[in-house]
């Protein structure tokens, strides 16, 4: 399998402190990895610098073989790299339809006279996305999808995460990068969560996902391969039985020694 | 629509009608006292029956539908009217602050962006037209132009305001509306603080300060403007409509919503931030230059800082970002003081109550803004 994204050394500070440290590692195409380390390991940080919400204070970053360091936010969206986020991003006010077409940036027309002017057409695109939005949906479940047109303030913690992987997945993107989406669920969602991830991973076999989880029951469901940090160092990277057998993680983070 | 949604909507619209003309040609104090009163009973009234939440939920999903019906009602409110100089004005001046309002909603309701010298875009419409009047080019044109060049100078107000966050970006809007009023008094090729005169609006020839008279029916110059006002308000309202309902409508309110989590997904917040403060400005330029050929005179105490809180009062009065409520609550801020003489002085007093209490118990406006809804067309 081919490389398709790959770190080199990344390393972010905030003032004197070193978030990520050197970090490097690469990716292949269609494969789930899990990124574990315990809180402040620089997990999230790494995707903000990622996704260009952070500045890079060395190392590089690409995808595909083109360098993505330095990069404005919106610009790496446009590399095909997508995320949701730990604490959710959605705009509540808005329906789930709506949430979702945000993240359709790349497949949308944005002139003037195709918006105002051309209702025709626009309806014919509208009639276009909602059945994709729909579809999408509906890989999660056929419930979600007829509640399409509602507020987004009406859906409970697990429904708001599915809407964030599709408005991640709409984009089509190379690289879905996952923050902790069991966050905020209860046991029986993350179970729920899994099978919906797996579901994704089966639809979409080119794209590449990285996860960071806490729950390490999901991380050995999902994640082929997995790379554990501490203090924005990598300390371990393997398979998940390889990394947990490492005595290091045993020791620091699952408390098994 | 379904029928049992449409003969209510249009019953609600039509009374709805009927009483903003009794309001205008109302001129003892108790008949306005009773038609408030008859408000106040009926409007709460009328949104708790399903015949208020079908017209709720009828304006939603309609763009063009009702905007033209609402237009055909004000012109029937204008023919009905006539000859009555005050009241006919006073019907233009709530269509020219609901175009303000337009603007403002484009700005704040849709992308988030404040702007607190709503007044003084208005100005340089109305300056415009005050220079152009004498020069020969076309009313309808100079009106553009108004718009246009609104749009520029506010392109170049933009950019101190990207670059601060919440309150900051509100002062730097201040400061440039107390600015311009400040140029303007001190400005002799503008008049100074007398003012200029400016050239009623013709079109193709015919001068509107001219009143239609016709067999018998005469009626006032104003109502030529009610009409050239209606016919833009209700041409922007479609489009703007539309902007909202498109996908630019989309980004702009996750712009509003997330500007972090927006970037993330690839939209430029910055280049919509100031597509929608210039586009907003270029539709208060134009209600500006309106105002001006209608008054045919201004002078810098029309576009004061207060005039720009009036504007803003509308829209968090009405429901930020809901284009339908822009009329009603221009009524209630435009033309129910005017209509009130014996509050008086007490006007604004009345006024920052009723908005500081608005934004206390009901922050989202008299009559809040829906969820954007594509139903009817993805079923159709």
């Amino acid at each position: 399998m081919s490389t398709l994204f790959s770190a080199r050394d990344v390393t972010v500070k905030f003032g004197g402190l070193v978030a990520v440290d050197a970090l490097s590692f690469d990716i292949s195409e269609g494969t789930i990895t899990g990124l574990i380390g315990p809180n402040g390991s620089g997990k999230t940080t790494f995707f903000n610098a990622v996704t260009g919400l952070c500045r890079l204070a060395g190392g590089s970053i690409s995808i595909g073989g083109q360098d993505i360091s330095g990069l404005l936010s919106r610009e790496v969206y446009g590399k095909g790299i997508t995320r949701t986020f730990q604490r959710s991003r959605l705009c509540l006010s808005l329906s789930v339809f709506d949430n979702v077409m945000i993240g359709r940036q790349n497949g949308l027309p944005f002139g003037l006279l195709d918006n105002l002017v051309r209702r025709r057409r626009f309806r014919k695109e509208l009639v276009g996305h909602h059945h994709r939005v729909a579809g999408l949906l509906n890989t999660f479940s056929e419930s979600l999808a007829q509640r399409i047109f509602e507020p987004l303030h009406s859906l409970n913690m697990i429904d708001r995460r599915r809407i964030e992987v599709c408005r991640a997945l709409i984009a089509e993107p190379k690289l879905l990068l996952l923050d902790e989406p069991s966050a905020g669920m209860t046991p029986d969602e993350t179970q729920e969560f899994m099978d919906d991830i797996l579901k994704v991973r089966a639809n979409n076999p080119r794209m590449s996902i990285i996860i960071i989880e806490h729950e390490m029951e999901l991380m050995q469901r999902v994640a082929e391969h997995c790379i554990v940090l501490n203090h924005g160092r990598k300390v371990s990277e393997g398979t998940f039985d390889d990394v947990v057998s490492d005595p290091w993680v045993q020791e620091a983070y699952l408390g098994e020694a | 629509m379904s029928v049992l949604r449409f003969w209510p909507s249009l019953a609600i619209l039509a009374l709805a009608a009927i009483w903003t003309l009794c309001l205008l040609l109302a001129e003892d104090q108790w008949m306005i006292w009773s038609a408030l009163a008859v408000a106040a009973v009926a409007i709460p009234a009328a949104m708790r029956t399903g015949a208020g939440a079908g017209l709720g939920a009828a304006l939603n999903e309609s763009g063009r539908f009702f905007a033209l019906l609402i237009s055909a009602l004000i012109v029937m409110i204008a023919l009905v009217i006539h000859d009555g100089h005050y009241p006919l004005m006073m019907l233009a001046s709530v269509l020219i602050y609901g175009l303000v309002c337009i603007g403002l909603t484009i700005q704040f309701g849709y992308a988030g962006v404040i702007n607190f010298a709503g007044a003084a875009f208005f100005g340089i419409g109305g300056y415009t037209a005050a220079v152009l009047g004498t020069s020969g080019v076309p009313s309808l044109l100079i009106v553009l132009l108004g718009g246009v060049i609104a749009a520029l100078i506010g392109g170049f107000i933009i950019l101190p305001i990207l670059r601060t966050r919440g309150h900051y970006s509100a002062l730097i809007t201040i400061a440039f509306g107390l600015l311009f009023q400040i140029f303007l008094e001190v400005n002799e090729t503008l008049g100074g603080p007398q003012g200029l005169k400016v050239e009623g609006a013709a079109i193709a020839g015919w001068s509107l300060l001219d009143g239609i008279s016709l067999a018998g029916y005469d009626a006032s110059f104003y109502l030529n403007y009610v009409l050239l006002i209606a016919a833009i308000f209700t041409a922007v309202f479609i489009l703007t409509r539309n902007l909202e309902r498109s996908w630019i409508g989309i980004n702009l309110d996750a712009v509003r919503e997330d500007a972090i989590g927006a970037s993330v997904f690839g939209i430029n917040v910055t280049a919509w931030r100031i597509f929608a403060f210039m586009l907003g400005n270029f539709v208060i330029g134009i209600a500006g230059a309106l105002f001006a050929m209608m008054q045919n005179f201004i002078a810098p105490s029309n576009f004061s800082f207060s005039d720009s809180l009036l504007m803003l009062s509308i829209i968090v009065i009405g429901g930020i970002g809901n284009l339908w409520a822009l009329l009603p609550a221009a009524i209630i801020v435009i033309l129910i003081p005017e209509k009130l003489q014996e509050i008086g002085e007490y006007r604004i007093l009345i006024f920052s109550v009723l908005v500081a209490l608005m934004l206390r118990f009901r922050p989202t406006g008299l009559f809040p803004r829906p969820v954007r809804q594509f139903k009817r067309e993805v079923e159709q």
